[in-house]
């Protein structure tokens, strides 16, 4: 790792003061990626600005749910009894990921935050890399493409967005909270995340400077169920292939009142198609209609040389998680 | 305290801005297996790196350095990390318990002896970073700590499934993990935790 200086602020504001004033700084959470990337080569930033201290680690009730501060240890939030209480989704979602080693380390928003696993992205020996340095090209294009993305992808990156926390949360409408110079501002999670579109290496709705201070989830809805598949290479510490965040609520007949679907391993950031979250209003839980659903989620999919199967994979993992949600009902 | 090029102050606090290829020391104060050290650090080493080349306590053990295979796994205030992904700086006034540390009173721990009785290793590269693993393992089952394994709410069975999913963050290359399984297995039922 190249020097670095290392700061710990006392507040949030300082924090921000910092990081604001510094653009060769980062903020620094539980460095479960970060500092891994350092170590690579791919993040080199002149100061560390450590905000594991802030005040910033409650987990609260609010009017319409529950707000998560930035700074909760992944593992805590997993095992807090409001959270697998009222968003077993979460929980699930975040004990699906990494180790109890890496959990019990990273924070919320540096989860939040952390970058893809594409090969080309995290070797600096490959030259080509639009995320690493703009403008350089995409070494995964015809690469080893096989955990790339399907969905949303674009010419300049095929990136895939590698965490499951963050597919939960999607899924459950949340919303990040941030706070920068000006005032805080609330970001839905779902226009948080960017597609790589020309611009692969911005990857966020944050501004220079800017430190995620809490999550805020509203309540599933009504009489809803859920279920988090992560399908992956071997059963436990891997990144998906393809994962599903399932939230199915039941109305009268049970018939389905609201379904929401939310995809990770498949695109830039946690996928979710509206209109045929939609179509699911009033129909019948069955196979037949979930592969309707999952036939609209990945149709205009776009697979490269060696990830073609996660089309037929994410098809699957998406009956078997609305089956899954729907029978727990 | 190494070599400082400027100090640039926000809001009462002082940043101190390292020289180019020099970095400013801190200070930190760590308790490491009971011991207090009093040291100034370069923000660039990491935990693992302390505890092995300045600190001389190999026991904790570089695998791969990225996190991935939990050989370097040490207690941070009772809690299991990854030593190679945390910088010792941030460790301030924490902690740190290492295999070296596990040991009372010239009795190993049951765990330590759990390992030995099974055979729950070959080469031995892993071994440090199991044993510490496994001993929070068990706290965390005991204080009710979820898996993906275990249901919630469920009356959870402390299964051979259970076992290995809360140890999924040590990888054993040689393979002895059936009896890394049956050495925890018998400490978790040696101490009645249910």
């Amino acid at each position: 790792m190249i020097p670095f200086t290392y700061v710990r602020p006392k507040d949030t504001a300082d924090a921000v003061a910092l990081g604001t004033r510094e653009p060769a700084s980062r903020f620094l959470g539980g460095g479960t990626n970060l500092v891994d990337l350092m170590k690579m080569g791919v993040e080199h930033p002149a100061h560390l600005i450590d905000v594991t201290r802030l005040p910033l680690a409650a987990i609260e009730r609010t009017a319409d749910g529950i707000r998560i501060g930035a700074m909760t240890r992944n593992t805590e939030v997993a095992a807090h009894p409001l959270v697998v209480g009222r968003y077993p989704l979460l929980s699930h979602a975040l004990l699906s990921g990494a180790s109890p080693q890496i959990r019990n380390m990273a924070t919320t928003s540096g989860n939040l935050l952390q970058r893809t696993r594409c090969f080309y992205f995290y070797d600096p020996s490959y030259k080509e890399c639009n995320k690493r340095v703009p403008g350089s090209g995409c070494a995964a294009l015809n690469g080893y493409n096989r955990i790339h993305a399907i969905l949303g992808a674009s010419e300049r990156c095929i990136a895939t967005y590698p965490g499951d926390m963050a597919v939960a949360l999607t899924a459950l409408d949340a919303r990040v909270i941030v706070q920068g110079a000006q005032p805080e501002r609330t970001i839905p999670i779902n226009t948080f995340y960017r597609l790589p579109g020309e611009t692969p290496h911005i990857e966020n709705d944050l501004k220079a400077g800017e430190l995620i201070t809490a999550l805020e989830i509203p309540q599933p809805p009504a009489n809803s169920r859920s279920q988090y598949i992560k399908v992956r290479d071997r059963n436990s510490f891997a990144f998906a292939l393809v994962s599903v965040a399932a939230i199915v609520a039941f109305g009268e007949n049970n018939r389905i009142a609201e379904a929401r679907i939310a995809l990770g391993g498949v695109a830039h950031k946690p996928w979710r198609v509206p209109a045929a979250e939609q179509a699911l209003h009033g129909r019948e839980a069955n196979e037949d209609t979930f592969r309707e659903t999952a036939d609209a989620i990945v149709r205009g999919a776009k697979s490269y040389r060696y990830n073609g199967f996660k089309v037929e994979l994410a098809r699957r993992t998406i009956v078997r998680a609305l089956l899954a949600a729907s029978e727990t009902n | 305290m190494g070599a400082t090029a400027a100090a640039l102050t926000i809001s009462g606090i002082t940043v101190e801005m390292a020289a180019a290829a020099v970095a400013a020391t801190v200070h930190c104060s760590l308790t490491i297996n009971g011991d207090l050290h009093d040291l100034d650090l370069e923000p660039r080493v990491t935990l693992l790196d302390l505890l092995r080349e300045r600190l001389y306590l190999t026991g904790t053990k570089k695998g791969c350095d990225h996190g991935q295979c939990g050989a370097c796994t040490v207690l941070i205030n009772g809690t299991r990390v990854n030593s190679c992904l945390a910088l010792a700086v941030t460790q301030d006034g924490n902690q740190i318990t290492t295999i070296e540390g596990l040991a009372a009173n010239g009795n190993l721990h049951p765990m330590q002896a759990a390992f030995i009785e099974r055979d729950g290793f070959q080469c031995g590269f892993c071994t440090s970073g199991q044993i510490c693993s496994a001993v929070a393992m068990l706290d965390e089952w005991k204080r009710g700590m979820p898996s993906a394994v275990t249901t919630h709410g469920a009356a959870a069975d402390f299964s051979d499934a259970e076992i290995r999913e809360r140890m999924a963050g040590n990888i054993c290359r040689c393979g002895a993990y059936p009896n890394i399984v049956a050495a925890v297995r018998d400490v978790h039922q040696g101490s009645g935790a249910q």
